[in-house]
């Protein structure tokens, strides 16, 4: 229970720095005043309408490309068209991306869906961070004498740390949330969100700069300019996320034959993904081994739709391990045709292996996520057939039973983890 | 060296040879006359190079063409005399030596075509830092113009090579690959036309920043290319797999799927709904699952209770698929199938315009297949047989409109029914296909059940 108001502490303290800052920016603006008003109001227009036209990726990630090169482009902007120096400061950048941000947030409240609080708040602190890197930090006082003209060369290396910053910051925040959430360690974690989001941030970035750079000659038309490569790229990846999701799906509802089948328990298959999922976690598994992990999870009893007639209540850990062995391999071959998914296929494989074999045979290659499904898949067939009545007793007995294959059976430390996982979710 | 070249036809040979050849002298004559920056030159073209190499082949899916509008640009920034040279870059990509030569042959010629469209638009060689003082609808234009001419002579030296190695009819070449992809190839032309703009006016690096996320969308573009592959013969491979549980369907829910794309087709669907209609014609049994491997295999007629138990089955694949975004308007289709348009289907009983669109064409392609597929109880009928039994059906079971939208289909694209051989051992044995209760004829291409229409749609339960 602790752990859990911890998840909900991170992403708070996120939504309380946010937040706290785009206010604090928007009272100095305030009192200060807007320089070059047209110039704030048409990004603040640009940020609102990135952020209105967000896209989801897999795995529950969203973006907004253009919400994101805006505000970037505004932290970086230095010189306007016909040479005129940009006046705004780190604080002005703060107020637009604020106001703009909450007026979406607002509209897509209206159009009740999802505002995405979080999010904004992270992309306030992440523009914060870049603004006042490149504004106070690394041009500091120079900003002043930054040479402004038609012509003039403009601080190319400085824009280009100060998005890396930006990144930086979006990406730290957003992997500490999601660690804290999914009660998962944090630089795994971290690595994941690099490997998903870079190729997008990066484009993000570069059309940041580009704006940023551009306003000189073309005027405020660069901010609509730009616009339409982000837009090929967010339609690109708006296609890829609804065939990943359809993929994901589909293996997901395909995998419910055995249970259709009475061949497993009701929910069995899903149980153990979520389980299995959850210790892939505990050992700081990557995304794509995660997705692998899932779905021999979930297929991981394919294997008995070979057999005539269901095994009685389902549970592979009553049959003979030869027989067991043979249910695998099927499962196994089901998989292999598929034609892409091997590695999943060799899981499923080897889900039968006891432990034993790693040790005995040094050569043996027996992957982690297989001794994970196994371990997983054994805990759930021991807690539905539990006499126990089910709770905290039927997990502990089917632990125990657990315990007691350990090091022959089953990984040691893959019961170690799924025990702590299973304290963490209140289930002990 | 050679030796690749050798694997293309005689006459393909030659034509490639040709246009390199053009090409070559072409190109050579307009560089002759180059008098601009060598270092941008270079730059064009080793940017070109390397977008070639990193090209991905994606095949008929959408995907961005970078190199597309690196060309554009060059057109722009180089003009006439340097944009043939650029184009010769090509020859870099990842693909065998023979279709690099031509590439890099036909794309200098592309190149060179659209550099003078440019210069005839604009009124003379105008090109580089020249365009920034000339008239921008005129330059606008000017681009629009290139981008066309260098995509039809691409388009048309490609259909040249694809008719000689293929033997399909130029006109059908010219069919398959124009489209409106056309207004994309313009876009990309504009932008091609800003990039030399930004080139121009901040340097090489702000024209690298531009193109990046262009790259970064057609990574994504390959990437949905690949999984959406892959997510066929996923379904594919999983379907098989719960298929394996009876002998006479196996194939079934494929062949479903062709002919549902088939009619979909024909019934003039968008092609992403034919997508999905195809996806749902392969999963249309999958709750068949459900149903006791024992009735499912049974011989002979089914008894009420066994009846009731595989008239379940719409309804545990509407079930298990009902989590499936992609196929939301697809799940009408499995869970209607067995509908009539008189009334007397299942599990609802709807009837006529009751009876959903994508319901009514899986009904059709369900019945059609297990009529022209062998089965433990009978043969299989010929095509003929099939279409002329649906024909006897219409109106009391199938709606006329999809028949006819099967028998174009058919007649366009012909079926190769899956008859093989009688397999099964304990029919002949028992002698159970001749006591079953189902009327038998014998004819010349053997046993052939003739069935009531009311009968079919039992039989058609337990079988299909």
């Amino acid at each position: 229970m602790r752990k859990a108001a911890s998840g909900a502490l991170a992403r708070r303290a996120v939504l309380f720095a946010g937040f706290l800052t785009g206010f604090a920016g928007f009272a100095l603006t305030v009192r200060g005043g807007v320089p070059q008003l047209q110039v704030a109001v048409s990004f603040a227009v640009l940020v609102l309408v990135g952020e209105l036209l967000r896209v989801n990726l897999p795995g529950d990630r969203d973006a907004s490309p253009i919400g994101g090169a805006a505000a970037l482009a505004y932290s970086l902007l230095v010189v306007l068209d016909n040479g005129v120096r940009a006046e705004h400061g780190v604080s002005t950048v703060v107020a637009v991306v604020f106001v703009a941000g909450v007026a979406s947030a607002l509209i897509h409240e209206a159009l009740q869906r999802d505002a995405r609080s979080t999010d904004l708040a992270r992309r306030i602190l992440a523009t914060a961070a870049a603004a006042a890197a490149f504004r106070l930090v690394l041009l500091g006082s120079s900003l002043e004498h930054v040479a402004v003209g038609r012509r003039a060369d403009q601080p190319l290396l400085a824009m280009a740390i100060a998005a890396l910053v930006g990144i930086a910051v979006d990406f730290g925040l957003s992997a500490a949330v999601d660690a804290t959430s999914k009660r998962a360690p944090f630089f795994p974690i971290l690595r994941n969100e690099v490997t998903a989001q870079a190729p997008l941030a990066l484009a993000t970035a570069a059309t940041g700069v580009l704006m940023a750079l551009s306003v000189r000659v073309m005027g405020l038309w660069a901010l609509l300019v730009f616009c339409v490569p982000l837009l090929v790229t967010q339609f690109s990846f708006r296609r890829f996320a609804s065939i990943s999701t359809t993929y994901r799906q589909t293996i997901r509802a395909l995998s419910r034959v055995t249970e259709v089948g009475g061949y497993v328990e009701p929910g069995h298959a899903r149980r153990v993904m979520t389980l299995s999922v959850a210790v892939g976690r505990e050992f700081g598994l990557t995304d794509a081994d995660l997705l692998d992990l899932e779905y021999a999870a979930l297929m991981h009893d394919i294997g008995q739709l070979s057999l005539a007639d269901p095994i009685p209540r389902g549970s592979t850990l009553t049959v003979a391990p030869s027989e067991r062995r043979r249910i695998a391999e099927l499962g196994a071959e089901v998989i292999r045709s598929t034609g892409t998914l091997d590695r999943v296929a060799h899981i499923v494989r080897e889900q039968a292996s006891p432990y034993r074999k790693m040790r005995e045979n040094a050569d043996a290659d027996v992957p982690l996520a297989a001794r994970i499904v196994k371990a997983c898949s054994a805990y759930d067939d021991l807690v539905s057939t539990s006499r126990e009545a089910r709770g905290t007793r039927a997990s502990w007995d089917a632990l125990e039973r657990l315990r007691m294959g350990m090091a022959f059976e089953y990984d040691p430390r893959v019961v170690e983890a799924l025990t702590q996982v299973l304290q963490k979710n209140g289930d002990l | 060296m050679r030796s690749p070249m050798r694997e293309l036809p005689p006459r393909a040979r030659a034509y490639v040879l040709a246009v390199v050849a053009v090409a070559c002298v072409l190109v050579g004559v307009a560089a002759m006359g180059y008098r601009g920056s060598l270092r941008e030159l270079l730059a064009f073209t080793t940017l070109f190079g390397v977008a070639s190499y990193f090209a991905t082949e994606t095949g008929r899916s959408i995907s961005v063409h970078v190199g597309f509008i690196v060309a554009l640009a060059s057109v722009a920034v180089i003009g006439p005399r340097g944009a043939g040279v650029v184009g010769l870059a090509c020859f870099f990509a990842r693909v065998p030596f023979a279709k690099r030569v031509f590439n890099a042959g036909q794309l200098a010629l592309a190149g060179l075509a659209a550099s003078v469209a440019f210069s005839l638009v604009m009124g003379g060689d105008v090109h580089g830092r020249a365009l920034t003082e000339a008239w921008v609808p005129q330059v606008l234009l000017a681009a629009v113009a290139a981008s066309i001419v260098y995509y039809a002579v691409n388009l048309s030296l490609v259909a040249g090579v694809l008719t000689l190695t293929t033997g399909l009819s130029l006109r059908r070449v010219w069919a398959g690959s124009l489209s409106p992809i056309i207004v994309a190839y313009v876009g990309y032309g504009l932008l091609g036309l800003l990039m030399a703009v930004l080139y121009l006016d901040l340097g090489m690096l702000a024209a690298l920043l531009f193109l990046a996320p262009l790259l970064v969308a057609r990574a994504a573009f390959a990437n949905y290319a690949q999984l959406r592959e892959t997510y066929d013969s996923t379904v594919r491979a999983l379907v098989h797999a719960v298929e394996t549980k009876d002998y006479y369907t196996r194939g079934h829910s494929e062949r479903v799927a062709r002919v549902t794309e088939l009619i979909a087709r024909e019934w003039g669907m968008r092609e992403d709904r034919v997508q999905v209609i195809r996806i749902a014609g392969m999963l249309h049994d999958v709750g068949k699952l459900g149903v006791p491997t024992k009735i499912l295999q049974k011989q002979g007629k089914l008894s009420q209770v066994e009846f009731e138990a595989i008239k379940l089955h719409p309804l545990r694949g509407y079930e298990m698929l009902c989590e499936i975004d992609f196929l939301t308007e697809a799940l009408s289709g499995v869970y209607h199938h067995h509908e009539r348009l008189d009334g007397r289907g299942y599990p609802m009983g709807l009837s006529d315009a009751d009876i959903p669109e994508f319901a009514r064409i899986i009904m059709v392609a369900d019945a059609f297949d297990s009529m022209t597929s062998t089965r433990s109880y009978r043969l299989a009928k010929t095509v003929d047989d099939a279409i002329a039994e649906l024909r006897r059906c219409e109106q009391v079971q199938f709606d006329p409109k999809v028949v006819d939208c099967l028998v174009a289909a058919v007649e366009k694209h012909g079926w190769q029914p899956h008859a093989e051989p009688f397999h099964g051992e304990k029919v002949t044995k028992e002698g159970e296909a001749i006591d079953s209760p189902v009327p038998v004829i014998s004819t010349k291409q053997g046993l052939v059940a003739v069935l009531p229409p009311e009968a079919e749609g039992e039989r058609r339960a337990e079988g299909s």
